[in-house]
């Protein structure tokens, strides 16, 4: 049997030209985007991007000005489109792990936990309670990855540039603890159906508790850097104003839907991998400006810690992954004697496991809203359709909304006070 | 206008003058500010505190094609951003060098579908190739390095 | 699968299953659950009004994912669906639109969620699904001069040949290389 979507094509009728330098909107369709102003010159059409440095990665931005005024701003994305949905469907099940971490490059390892979260809720597999732990404590420590990013960048965009040096120093020690789990930095991949690679290397628990003990000082520095700092509220405070049912219906989640008051968190509305154990509060703005997103997500930190010490405290003793052998594979000393644990390993290795024909969708919190996996499975061993539901792409979606009469300076603050990550909002 | 074409017109060359010029042209690229995916973060890194890319004289991140002369492609180059890579190659002015940072840029790593340039060397010259999935700071900066050895030994013939 | 009204009372709590299965009972073909999941099968006709009604009367305001599935080889051929999720209940709803082949357009859900503005074009883009009514309806992730829609199950995923040591030769021949 032939499977349709591995064939190679054999000639691809879209070969991209090096000077196919084109504007992708007609005049027929700009018209209805824009004010009929900027079609007689009155107002300007200014480009933004998709090379430019505050835009985080390659987004474009078509923004009507009138004087330094923002009109309208069309954004246009694609620019990293990588068609990793499609990748992920001509993968087993095991092997698409590895293209979430791509995803979400910032924080790989909550991609790991939603595709995974969704494959073991497809299969019906429970995971050990040890392993559940460990992806807690792996989870948050992305989170503070993934914030520590957007902090040194978002401030680097406004003009602080001494924050960017200082996040990523500290970056640097979370980078280790991954290493250490997995042997990549960024990468991980360190998660599998039912559990993890294998257990956590000695030494783990006390560079996380070092993580620990050195974090709250370094967020202080952070701290008396912007929180009352002059420039960065006049930057802040007022800017890329959104309130609460606005920010609902574009479908925002995560830090940037908080700030304007909405409570909602996965990790307290669908309790995922025993989030449910450990003690934490989420905090919520009230103005939905770019201050209050800012304040959010550096809360969020100390959430973070201290999740992750009642994680290490409560952290029990056991195996990281199911002992079902249909997904997981048998240790390795077990195939030097067991027959039927050859087969399961060769099994595995070669064809993967089938799935129940079904449809499930799993969510998790990410660093930048709610990271939801869609998986279609027709019964075989690689699913139907993986859809990966990017918070990046909703909360951008709101920007012509945020930007709306602001001044063009404060354009770069507002895309950073979102959080996006393009390889989140193209996929 | 410059040393180069003078010297060409004279029709004078000396190994010394050759080696001037390469070792300044060595010591001081300006790489271009352009990241694209997973990749440019840990480019970022090595600009950072830890890796401290500004040792080697690079420290000057242009975010305009115009003032650079090297680009460093890091990340996966989708259809529809390689036409804007083009463009940007073809602002640089001369001379110039491409880095192919990573898998996804050297020959389109784990995606191998309808959305990224298999290697983006389909559409600008490269240079060098930095292997990793992302590469680490420290390879990207032996990258880097491999770039200044082929720099100083680019014979005059060679020069734009 | 588990297909039964009662399956769908009892994990949408019953006095919701029984509200929304009176109001809805003639938009909906089908319900369905699997693993605790409820998916609400409609009709192209009756979307907006099932949308509309989940929002307004059952508060599900938060649109949180439209994506499309390809069920080939099956027919009907695609399936449009809407995860829908109620912030103050703390609930979530599937509802599902099936569409022939033969007629791949159906009416937006932007009037009635906003969110589903990009959500839609990406699927115009992948899928090639025309939302009638869409205010800005252009490809989102792929080149405007892009042709056909890479999604589908028809379209190949990979488009170069994986090159080892008895085929390199050949594959590195036909591969393009980029000019000074």
């Amino acid at each position: 049997m032939t499977i349709p979507n591995l064939r190679i094509e054999e000639s691809p009728k879209n070969v991209v030209s090096a000077s196919d330098t084109q504007l992708d909107i007609t005049f027929d369709q700009l018209k209805k985007l824009v004010s009929p102003r900027a079609l007689t010159g009155d107002n300007m059409l200014l480009n933004m991007g998709p090379q430019h440095p505050s835009t985080h990665g390659v987004l474009r931005l078509l923004l009507e000005l009138d004087g330094e005024t923002v009109i309208n701003c069309i954004p246009d994305i694609g620019f990293l489109h990588t068609g990793i949905e499609k990748t992920a469907e001509s993968k087993t099940y095991t092997k698409a792990i590895v293209v979430t971490d791509r995803i979400d490059y910032l924080a790989p390892m909550i991609c790991n936990t939603a595709y995974v979260g969704a494959v073991e809720k497809l299969m019906g597999v429970d995971v050990p309670l040890r392993a559940q732990y460990i992806r807690v404590i792996l989870n948050e420590l992305t989170r503070m990855n993934s914030h520590l990013v957007w902090l040194g960048t978002h401030a680097l965009d406004i003009g602080a540039m001494s924050m960017f040096l200082y996040t990523f120093r500290e970056r640097e020690m979370l980078l280790d603890i991954f290493e250490m789990v997995s042997g990549v930095r960024m990468m991980s991949s360190y998660f599998r159906v039912g559990g993890l690679w294998r257990d956590i290397p000695a030494g783990f628990i006390d560079a996380v508790r070092n993580v620990i003990k050195v974090f709250p000082d370094k967020l202080l520095d952070y701290e008396k850097l912007l929180k009352e700092n002059p420039l960065w509220r006049e930057r802040t405070v007022g800017i890329g104003v959104i309130n609460k049912e606005d920010a609902i219906a574009w479908g925002m989640t995560g830090p940037s839907l908080r700030g304007s008051g909405v409570n909602y968190d996965v990790r307290k509305a669908m309790p995922y991998s025993s989030y449910d154990h450990f003690e934490f509060s989420v905090p919520v703005g009230s103005n939905g400006d770019v201050y209050d997103r800012y304040r959010c997500r550096v809360e969020e930190f100390y959430q973070s810690l201290k999740i992750i010490q009642q994680a290490l405290d409560k952290l029990p003793s056991g195996p990281v992954i199911t002992d079902n052998r249909k997904v997981a594979p048998p240790p390795k000393h077990e195939i030097a004697y067991s027959m039927e644990s050859l087969i399961h390993h060769f099994k595995l290795w070669t064809e993967g496991f089938r799935a129940p024909e079904g449809e499930v969708y799993f969510s998790v919190e990410s660093g930048k809203g709610e990271f939801g996996v869609f998986i279609s499975s027709d019964g075989g061993v690689r699913p139907r359709r993986v859809h990966f539901r990017a918070p990046s792409l909703c909360n951008l979606q709101s920007l012509p909304q945020l930007s709306k009469g602001c001044l063009i300076a404060d354009i770069v603050g507002i895309v950073g006070s979102v959080d996006i990550v393009l390889g989140e909002v193209d996929r | 206008m410059g040393l180069e074409q003078k010297l060409g017109n004279m029709g004078v060359v000396t190994m010394s003058t050759e080696k001037a010029i390469n070792w300044a042209r060595t010591n001081a690229i300006w790489p271009m500010l352009f990241g694209l995916a997973c990749c440019a973060i840990e480019m970022m890194s090595t600009q950072a505190s830890n890796y401290d890319l500004s040792r080697f004289g690079m420290e000057l991140m242009r975010a305009s094609p115009r003032q650079s002369d090297l680009m460093i492609v890091a990340g996966r180059v989708s259809r529809k951003m390689a036409p804007v890579l083009r463009n940007l190659y073809d602002q640089m002015p001369e001379p110039k060098w491409v880095i192919a940072m990573g898998d996804c840029a050297s020959c389109g790593g784990v995606f191998n579908n309808y959305a990224v340039v298999q290697g983006v060397d389909e559409i600008v010259p490269v240079d060098v190739y930095v292997a990793g999935c992302p590469p680490r700071p420290e390879t990207l900066i032996d990258g880097i390095l491999k770039l200044q050895d082929k720099i100083k030994k680019e014979p005059l013939n060679k020069w734009q | 699968m588990e297909q039964t009204a009662e399956g769908f009372a009892a994990t949408m709590t019953p006095n919701l299953g029984a509200a929304v299965l009176a109001a809805l009972g003639d938009c909906l073909s089908d319900v369905r659950v699997f693993r605790d999941e409820v998916t609400l099968i409609t009709t192209r006709e009756r979307i907006v009004e099932v949308l509309t009604y989940l929002r307004d009367a059952q508060e599900f305001n938060m649109l949180i994912d439209e994506t499309c599935v390809d069920y080939l080889p099956k027919e009907p051929r695609f399936g449009i669906i809407y995860q829908l999720y109620s912030i103050s209940r703390n609930i979530r709803v599937r509802v599902k639109v099936m569409l022939s082949e033969s007629n791949r357009s159906i009416a937006t859900a932007t009037g009635v969620y906003c969110a589903a503005n990009w959500l839609e074009r990406e699927m115009y883009d992948l899928f090639g699904i025309n939302f009638e009514g869409h205010p800005d309806l252009r490809r989102i992730m792929m080149p405007a001069g892009w042709e056909g829609h890479p999604l589908l199950k028809e379209s190949a995923v990979k488009v170069e040949e994986v090159a080892f040591s008895f085929n390199r030769e050949r594959v590195e021949a036909n591969k393009p290389r980029a000019q000074e």
